[in-house]
């Protein structure tokens, strides 16, 4: 995975709550066996609407998506992530996520950062002024600056240091192997499996 | 019995997520997320393709096929057993075939007899037992919490990490309890249960915690319909819900195909009976609901917690102080194409749907069919009913629900997702309102532009009399 440090860039502003991961991406476009191509599903049932932000010319370049309270919850769809990805978003700042769709952004390099409410009230007012205003999101300083401001956010310290070292989860668990094994060999011989025998 | 992986007797007084976890850590250092066992591992043809391309990339196998399962569910047809008509759909349920193949993982596919919803098979085959871990790439994985396992839905990059590792490094949650006190009232349900409770919570409001479901009236549940309530766990944010398994737990589980027998059963038994919160174990935040209090509830908007007494009316978004709350409000409004103030019970439907890993199971089967035995789906009406798996569906045709359904003017389908996700044939046109048993009334869930209430079974039969939304008690 490459490695996520601090992104700087425009922002859309998406006055919504409640974006769950439906809307995101709805199911008809989770048909595809790779993990990209999915930028055309992204927000696909609000994409006929030419007024709906994302049509907007003023926001075309945006990198970094504003967006609302409880984003990505519901399914699990790692889609949603794929298509934000794809069509070009490198950040999402909203006061909560759902927990799924969370874990998955940090796996792919997403960055996803919490702001509480008012700090998101004044993000959405500073880029609808003036959509060329650029913001950053650091992870480094665990910061998001715009305009001479700045709002400090909490990071998990592990998930911090996977990103920015780009690291791959397997990779990282599989240092361990020697205690998966062991694990193995004091499980009790009567849970289920779905084998006669063990491959 | 409260063990830990190191073998020694825990200390002090433990809820029963807290048993559960403990007995799955690998590894717990205090500086990275704990590294967690899973047991059972289920597979659907969407959010596996790109986990097994993951694994191929670098070379590597299934680490324990034995503790892996994959079914075809998503995007199959429920008109027929053979033809996947869309491309698309083929190509992605024809990739889980090739994968499985390939990887060496066990498969039920389209026509087979085991074939049906992920978390409607597990539990089904005896696979789902107390005290487990239990992961799907599938939010509703929370199902499977109903037996006293830790369960929960992941992503693809998680279904990778688990087919590679059989571990998930996991934060561990708070724990939360929401106890449910005195009995449900007659024609309460679980689907009642817990849509009340995702009304108070919102949507976000479980989120970081495992809640455990206790209290008389969950005590009181079946299996189904505790499989109900821990289903909808994650449409409050829930990491995962579950419910301390009791003689009832057993007594499901005991005689299924992966079922422990002789000494395994009797050794398995006294484990899953200490799983249990301790007395004086101490949740992070409590619930606390009055089952007496509650009545049939449906949803009115977009999203689960939009959710009402059908004998109340749709809120006014006025009524919000929250500036985004309120345009939330007025966006479901509009999109649902409902006024302000229109009682429930004055909402008429196009579809009912009958069906979903929420209420596919036998027991809902029932309780539809006794509300609509005898009576008429109404004029104007398309009523699906959708059984959760193959085998429920051949146990309702051995009792003869299927006759009660398609004399009814019903239509009897094979088992799948069907009208619960837009991914299948199965969904609703532009405007069409259902009254529906899945789980999600988001925008376009159903199909693009369709408009979804959630209901549960009985509530969902007596709408497709009414043809309008009514409970069993108007007909």
């Amino acid at each position: 995975m490459e490695k996520v440090t601090t992104h700087t860039g425009t922002a859309l502003p998406l006055r919504r709550s409640n974006v769950d991961t439906d809307q995101i991406i709805p199911a008809v476009y989770l048909k595809r066996v790779t993990k990209t191509g999915f930028e055309d599903g992204l927000f696909a049932e609000w994409r006929d609407d030419p007024k709906f932000v994302l049509n907007q010319d003023d926001f075309r370049d945006a990198t970094i998506l504003i967006a609302g309270t409880e984003f990505g919850t519901g399914s699990s769809r790692e889609h949603a992530v794929w298509a934000l990805k794809d069509y070009g978003f490198k950040a999402v700042v909203a006061p909560r996520f759902g927990d799924i769709f969370r874990g998955n952004s940090l796996k792919n390099g997403l960055l996803t950062v919490e702001l509480p409410s008012e700090a998101v009230e004044e993000l959405w007012g500073a880029v609808e002024a003036d959509p060329t205003v650029e913001v950053t999101v650091d992870l480094v300083e665990k910061e998001v600056r715009a305009q001479g401001r700045s709002w400090a956010f909490e990071f998990d310290d592990f998930a911090r240091w996977r990103l920015m070292e780009g690291l791959d989860d397997v990779a990282l668990t599989l240092r361990d192997e020697a205690r998966i094994a062991a694990f193995e060999s004091n499980r009790d011989a009567w849970r289920p499996r779905t084998l006669p025998s063990a491959a | 019995m409260s063990r830990t992986p190191q073998g020694t007797e825990a200390t002090r007084p433990r809820t029963l997520a807290e048993k559960v976890w403990d007995d799955h850590v690998v590894r717990s250092d205090g500086e990275q997320p704990d590294l967690l066992y899973i047991d059972l591992h289920l597979l659907h043809e969407v959010t596996s393709p790109q986990a097994f391309d993951g694994l191929r990339q670098a070379g590597r196998k299934v680490r324990r096929t034995d503790l892996t399962l994959a079914t075809e569910d998503h995007n199959t047809p429920t008109d027929n057993l053979f033809t996947i008509a869309d491309p698309t759909s083929r190509k992605q349920i024809e990739t889980l075939r090739a994968n499985c193949e390939e990887f060496g993982v066990r498969i039920h596919s389209l026509g087979d007899a085991e074939q049906g919803v992920v978390h409607v098979v597990g539990p089904q085959l005896g696979l789902t037992q107390p005290g487990m871990t239990v992961v799907c790439g599938d939010s509703h994985t929370s199902t499977h919490g109903a037996f006293g396992s830790i369960a929960f839905g992941i992503g693809t990059s998680e279904v990778e990490h688990v087919l590679a590792t059989q571990t998930l490094p996991q934060s561990k949650p708070k724990t939360m309890a929401v106890t449910v006190n005195g009995s449900l009232p007659e024609g309460v349900s679980a689907k009642d249960l817990i849509l009340k409770v995702i009304s108070i919570t919102g949507t976000g409001g479980g989120k970081g915690h495992i809640v455990e479901y206790r209290g008389q009236a969950v005590e009181e549940l079946s299996m189904e319909g505790r499989m109900t309530v821990c289903n909808m766990s994650i449409e409050w944010g829930a990491k995962a819900g579950m419910i301390a398994p009791d003689e009832k737990t057993f007594a499901y589980v005991k005689g299924r195909d992966h079922a422990p027998t002789g000494e395994d059963w009797d050794a398995a038994v006294a484990y899953w009976r200490g799983l249990k919160t301790d007395e004086g174990a101490v949740f992070d935040r409590e619930i606390v609901i009055d089952a007496a209090e509650l009545s049939p509830f449906v949803t009115w908007g977009t999203n689960p917690g939009q959710g009402v007494e059908l004998s109340g009316a749709v809120p006014d978004p006025a009524a919000y102080e929250d500036p985004i709350e309120r345009s939330t409000a007025e966006n479901a409004l509009a999109y649902m194409g409902l006024e302000a103030g229109t009682p429930m019970r004055e909402v008429g439907v196009d579809v009912v749907f009958l069906g979903s890993c929420t209420n596919g199971r036998i027991e809902d089967l029932r309780a539809a069919a006794e509300v609509i035995k005898g009576r008429k789906v109404a004029d104007g009406v398309n009523m699906m009913v959708v059984p959760g798996s193959a085998r429920v569906r051949e146990q309702a045709m051995a009792e003869g629900l299927d006759k009660v359904f398609t004399e009814a003017g019903a239509d009897w389908r094979f088992a799948g997702c069907s009208m619960c996700l837009g991914m299948n044939p199965d969904q609703l046109t532009p405007g069409q309102r259902a009254a529906s048993t899945s789980n999600r009334n988001f925008e376009g869930r159903q199909g693009k532009g369709g408009r979804t209430h959630l209901v549960s079974p009985a509530v969902a039969a007596a709408t497709a009399v009414a043809g309008r939304l009514a409970g069993p008690a108007d007909l």
